[in-house]
């Protein structure tokens, strides 16, 4: 047993963190926020996952975690998410080698953003639910559909989108994976603001044609390859919740220090003290699942994989949630207000929350092939 | 004991019940229930409406345009006013400033603002809290000094709600700097059009504009402003916070929430059927429910029981209710949130292209879920936060 970081690992954390501090995000100012993306294609982070005879750098979901830990802690809006973590894994876990060869290059220096369209109208958590159809037409096939809350969604220049080719609505088989030119013929996007902080669109495929060669993996299996990138996806998810409730714990108990009503400061108060504690407990637990989901999230037993991932998200959600509501609460009115930073990790937690699956959701998954204990 | 009501309750009830649903513009009604924001227009026009029917201070004396009900009318009206999705009346107005002027106020000052205060012609908002008085509101440094029968004062205000509407501020202000915390303090009635007032709007983490910061600076106000005794004004403040806690349980509004969401639940698909289906979900909705049926009865044990109670002695209804309401408050948006799910995560102000029109991914109804949830964390924080109260109940009524 082993949870020491490399020293490789060690010194891109130290990197990261660096970095994340020296650029955290004060959504209070007004002036407009500056692009990050060439700087974190500089530091390497846009290669990270990526094999070296692609193009990458060769790490894994360890070096995803500590990355994404620091843009959570740093509430980075850039779409590292959709395009490195998600986008990135189809290219590296589905993608040809011609796909690869064309497209890593591209997003390792910064030249291409992606996106992830899945989510449909009443489709929900479930990512077998897909209406989008994909007919083919001599050599190409045609897509057709409506795709919303794609993260990251207005600004990719490639789209990776689910569309099904056989079956009916819900079917696990039938599903086929397309990359898609974000500007193609018959593609219009919608984006706007997300609670997340970054941004998100609706996106509209009417007639879109699109080349066998841009199929990724199998027609009419897809499922199993999404599933294998969401929790890779889910496993970095966790690790941005995790670095937001450490920044929001850390204001927390500064602010609780700080501040003083009825001449001594709030922290001196015995009733707001536990609650402190109480928030600790609640990051230490999501931490630990953080770490877990990163040794798990490439685990190639399917099942064993699902469950330590839905255990994972289940309780960064909960810790999430309690550390988020105690942290405006114990602050007072002041952490409702735009222009303080402590709201906006509130709202990243709660946004988070909700991606890729809620808490329920995720404790059913971690039932569905009978929990994680057994009788031995 | 009975809980049932009598005919002559249920037929005050259906009347209300009527009225409300046919005379309040179903627009703004549909604007309360989704939990979007209202502009100043919605809350003058819904407030008006009450008041031409001599609906909006039933709280007030009835001089003044109050109405002399039994509790449990009293009750009935907040229920049935909430459940049907009206805009509030105008707490500063109607909870606060109203009856302490009513209470404290000269018989000029009562002629003067108490009609336009009804009528919403007069904008009030609440100057109380600073930055560093929150909680410990006897700390206020704003200060008013006497100058040649004028008082002129100087200092700054926090958190004051609508402040952006406001013709008038009611304010407690420090006249004598040398008496304990409590004693120097006075209640002041400010013209927002004073030379030396600024106003700062602060945005809250829902992007809405609802509260904000008011500087004073040497600001003139007419010594018949003040209202009742010089450095009398935290009795009166204590007078008008406890009518703002019985009103701070708004369970006609969780009810209204709740069934909203669960209607919702019945139109959301998940899993392959509805929301509704999902035992998971039924049973929080359960517990929301247990919950807030056990306060409604706390809530009408209260109102039956203001007829014995002695005054004097601590009451700790008003802090319970204020616990347990903010927090089944909050459970309702959480439990709205929880509906709208993922399609909750594009905020409201969409940039829609120019002959953008296609059906949305998410429902119509979802972008308001999050701004809700994140705006009511403040339920738990104002008028006294929980916190407060629990000190309250330990203290006052345990004798911890
Ligand atoms: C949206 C909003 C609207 C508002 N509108 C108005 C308005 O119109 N007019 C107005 O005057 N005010 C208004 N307020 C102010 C409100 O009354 C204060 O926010 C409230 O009194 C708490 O003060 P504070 O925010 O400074 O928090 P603080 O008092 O600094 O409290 C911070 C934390 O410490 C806790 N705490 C403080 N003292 C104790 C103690 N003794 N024991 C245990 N815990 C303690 C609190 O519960 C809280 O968790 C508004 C506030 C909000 C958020």
């Amino acid at each position: 047993m082993d949870f020491d970081l490399t020293e490789e690992q060690r010194l891109l954390k130290e990197s990261i963190d660096r970095f994340a501090a020296d650029n955290a995000r004060d959504p209070a100012a007004h002036s407009a926020a500056s692009d990050l993306w060439p700087q974190l294609a500089e530091l390497g982070v846009l290669a990270l996952p990526f094999a070296e005879e692609d193009g990458g750098i060769g790490g894994g979901a360890v070096e995803t975690m500590i990355v994404m830990e620091a843009i959570g802690r740093a509430l980075i809006t850039e779409p590292y998410l959709p395009t490195v973590v998600l986008g990135g894994g189809f290219l590296r876990m589905g993608g040809t080698a011609e796909q690869r060869a064309e497209f890593i290059p591209q997003v390792a220096e910064g030249s291409l953003k992606l996106a992830f369209a899945q989510l449909e109208k009443g489709s929900r958590y479930d990512l077998h639910d897909v209406s989008t159809t994909a007919r083919r037409e001599g050599g190409d096939f045609v897509l057709d559909g409506r795709k919303g809350v794609v993260l990251g969604g207005d600004e990719a220049g490639l789209l990776v989108v689910t569309a099904r080719t056989a079956g009916a609505r819900r079917d696990r088989e039938g599903i086929t994976l397309f990359l898609v030119d974000g500007d193609a013929p018959g593609v219009s996007r919608q984006g706007s603001p997300s609670q997340h902080g970054g941004r998100v669109a609706e996106i509209a495929f009417d007639g879109v044609r699109v080349p066998a060669g841009r199929v990724l993996g199998e027609v009419d299996g897809g499922l199993s390859l999404a599933e294998r990138v969401v929790d890779v996806a889910l496993a970095a998810l966790c690790a941005d919740s995790l670095g937001a409730m450490e920044e929001l714990h850390r204001m927390t108990v500064d602010y609780l220090r700080t501040r003083q009503q009825f001449g001594v400061s709030i922290g001196s108060f015995q009733a707001l003290q536990h609650r402190a504690a109480d928030m600790l407990v609640a990051v230490e637990q999501a931490r630990s699942m953080a770490v877990y989901a990163a040794m798990m999230a490439e685990e190639p037993d399917a099942r064993e994989r699902r469950a330590a991932i839905a255990a994972a998200k289940a309780q960064v959600n909960r810790s999430g949630r309690l550390v988020g509501q105690e942290a405006v609460q114990l602050h007072g009115g002041i952490a409702v207000t735009w222009e303080y930073k402590a709201g906006h990790f509130f709202k990243r937690l709660t946004a988070n929350d909700m991606l890729f699956g809620d808490t329920d959701h995720h404790l059913r998954a971690v039932m569905a092939d009978g929990g994680l204990v057994h009788e031995i | 004991m009975d809980l049932r009501y009598t005919p002559e309750e249920i037929a005050f009830r259906d009347d209300l019940r009527r009225f409300f649903r046919e005379k309040v513009p179903a627009e703004i009604r549909r604007k309360v229930a989704e939990g979007r924001h209202l502009d100043k227009e919605d809350i003058v026009t819904s407030q008006r409406i009450l008041n031409a029917a001599g609906l909006a201070t039933p709280n007030w004396p009835v001089e003044w345009g109050g109405k002399d009900w039994s509790p449990v009318q009293r009750y009935l009206f907040t229920e049935e006013l909430q459940r049907a999705a009206v805009p509030l009346p105008l707490q500063f107005n109607v909870f606060m400033v109203g009856p302490v002027i009513a209470a404290f106020g000269s018989e000029e000052q009562k002629r003067k603002f108490l009609p336009a205060t009804a009528n919403l012609d007069i904008w009030w908002c609440q100057g109380f809290s600073e930055p560093g008085a929150g909680s410990d509101l006897a700390s206020l440094k704003t200060r008013a000094e006497k100058r040649d029968g004028k008082y002129v004062v100087s200092g700054q205000k926090a958190w004051t709600t609508l402040g952006q509407h406001a013709d008038w501020i009611f304010c407690l202000v420090r006249t004598d700097r040398e008496a304990k915390k409590q004693r120097g303090i006075s209640f002041l009635l400010i013209d927002m059009k004073s030379p030396g007032i600024t106003v700062r709007p602060v945005i809250t983490i829902d992007g809405a504009h609802e509260v904000n910061e008011v500087f004073f600076d040497e600001v003139e106000v007419p010594a018949e402003n003040l209202v009742g005794e010089e450095n009398r004004g935290w009795d009166y403040a204590k007078f008008l916070l406890a009518n703002e806690r019985t009103g701070i349980a708004r369970i006609g509004l969780s009810k209204q929430r709740l069934a909203r969401a669960k209607r919702l639940a019945q139109e959301t698909e998940a899993g392959g059927r509805t929301l509704w289906e999902d035992t998971d979900f039924r049973r929080r909705v359960a517990e929301i429910e247990v919950g807030l049926k056990a306060l409604e009865i706390t809530q009408m044990r209260v109102v039956a029981n203001q007829r014995h109670r002695d005054a004097d002695k601590p009451d700790p209804a008003s802090s319970i209710l204020k616990i347990k309401g903010s927090e089944l408050q909050q459970a309702t948006t959480e439990l709205l949130l929880e509906v709208a799910g993922p399609y909750a995560l594009p905020a409201p102000e969409h940039d829609r292209p120019e002959g953008w029109n296609e059906p949305a991914v998410s429902p119509e109804w979802a972008d308001a879920a999050a701004p809700l949830y994140l705006n009511y964390r403040k339920v738990s924080i104002y008028g006294g936060s929980n916190e407060i109260q629990r000190n309250i109940i330990a203290k006052a009524f345990l004798g911890l």
